[in-house]
């Protein structure tokens, strides 16, 4: 394997994992949200399949995918199949279910009265539920890394929707199973510490951003938010 | 400034609070006492629209809450909460929270700030974060969040309940004399008589979720309405 192939996969990978995520994060923030602070028939239902949807594994959305997006398949004349959007779909479909239920349990943990201290101090509810956003911050940027995590790291989806092609589809975690099966132990290895360092530097990334706003100790805010309910 | 009349108040599938009728003057300060659960807290929620009657109305300077723009409201008062409540932000961030949801110049902002800061002596906390914060310092914040409003109503839901004694008597005692200096129209809920007699005009009393009498302390103290009033008196600390 070239090495200019070697970054034109390293590149497919990040350009899929991050459309993919942001993706997931503009789908998954709101409508994690609404579940979080509503209060609506049906609610903890959707709650429940949401949180299923957190488990799903890939091999089965690069199925339902690949089925949609087959050639003779309901939307196979958009020609998507064993293309880089199609992976895309498919760790969308993989990330947004983390993003929204990890993003509904971080406001779900805040003080409920916190919806209310703010409206009473007049707040819309585009600034309330900023606020919210702004006092979860920790927890949701936890929610983006657990989005992005779960999808630089399948292999299921990717291979079955994007087809493994070499100079089109191909990204890391697939360039890794190809060499496997060829028994290219070296190029697999080399493969998986570029795949590890580049998911760490993300992370790394991410993890900065988290803590800058974490310079104290929380442990007072806790104990004068924790006074009892009435 | 508000008129109550009939009104019902359900949480949670039950009536928590029915009042027949209470007038509240522009100026005053009313303080709303009576047992744990008895329906205090849901009144102050009601009077800021954050709970909404099953049954009649309250009318704010003649036309009904109901039928006002909610968020024009809102903005006109300022809501106390038991605990704290402050934001993960520094103390000045904190203090001018409400005033940048009503989008308030930023000269504007500092002035207030620096006016309520030192009335309510949290001026040397500006720049600390809340999370390092005493239980007294944050409530000091809390008040100044709401005070740097200076809002027509403010609603103070037992503010000083997790705070030890002598905390707790020196910011009755400085809330006292804002109150009165400001002559700004305010609803107190409170345990404690003493603390009602000494910062309110007229007080409340709510027993099992219907406001059983409105009138000053020694009226209270000396005619209760009913059996409830009387029996709720009896069990306070003397």
């Amino acid at each position: 394997m070239f090495d200019s192939e070697i970054w034109q996969i390293t590149a497919l990978s990040i350009q899929v994992s991050v459309i993919a995520t942001i993706i997931s994060l503009l789908i998954g923030l709101p409508f994690g949200t609404w579940l979080a602070l509503g209060n609506f028939r049906g609610r903890s239902f959707i709650l429940s399949i949401i949180n299923t949807g957190m488990a799903l594994p890939p091999v089965v959305v690069g199925l339902v995918v690949a089925i949609m997006l087959w050639r003779s398949g309901p939307l196979g004349n958009l020609r998507l199949i064993y293309t880089p959007v199609a992976i895309i779909i498919a760790q969308t479909i993989i990330a947004a279910p983390v993003v929204t239920g990890l993003t509904a349990a971080a406001l779900e943990a805040l003080d409920p009265r916190l919806q209310q201290q703010l409206l009473g101090l007049g707040a819309s509810r585009g600034q309330m539920v900023w606020n919210l956003w702004r006092e979860a911050r920790l927890p949701l940027l936890a929610a983006l890394m657990a989005g992005f995590g779960s999808v630089i790291s399948e292999v299921g989806a990717s291979m079955m929707v994007g087809g493994n092609i070499r100079g089109q589809t191909r990204v890391l975690t697939t360039a890794i199973v190809l060499e496997t099966s060829k028994g290219e132990f070296g190029q697999a290895l080399a493969l998986s510490t570029l795949l590890l360092v580049l998911t760490y530097l993300i992370n790394l990334a991410l993890t900065w951003i988290q803590q800058r706003g974490r310079k104290v100790d929380h442990s007072a805010n806790t104990m004068l938010q924790s006074a009892p309910r009435k | 400034m508000f008129q109550i009349h009939d009104l019902i108040i359900q949480r949670n599938g039950r009536d928590a609070l029915r009042v027949d009728s209470l007038d509240i003057q522009r100026g005053e300060t009313l303080a709303v006492v009576g047992p744990n659960g008895a329906g205090k807290s849901t009144l102050l929620l009601a009077l800021a629209r954050l709970l909404n009657p099953a049954r009649g109305e309250i009318i704010y300077d003649g036309k009904s809450l109901m039928q006002r723009n909610e968020l024009e409201y809102r903005r006109k008062i300022s809501f106390v909460f038991q605990a704290p409540l402050l934001m993960d932000m520094t103390v000045e961030q904190n203090v001018a929270l409400g005033l940048k949801f009503r989008s308030t110049p930023k000269e504007e902002i500092q002035a207030r700030i620096g006016k309520w800061a030192k009335q309510l002596d949290i001026e040397s906390l500006l720049k600390r974060r809340a999370g390092q914060l005493s239980g007294g310092e944050a409530q000091r914040v809390s008040l100044a969040r709401a005070f740097v409003l200076e809002p027509e109503l403010m609603l103070l839901d037992e503010p000083f309940a997790a705070l030890d004694p002598p905390t707790r008597a020196k910011l009755i005692e400085d809330l006292s004399v804002l109150l009165k200096e400001d002559s700004r129209t305010a609803v107190f809920v409170t345990h404690n008589l003493n603390e009602a007699t000494k910062l309110s005009h007229r007080i409340a009393v709510i027993v099992d979720g219907v406001l059983r009498q409105v009138g000053t302390a020694k009226q209270i103290k000396t005619k209760p309405a009913d059996e409830n009033v009387k029996a709720f008196l009896q069990e306070l600390p003397q």
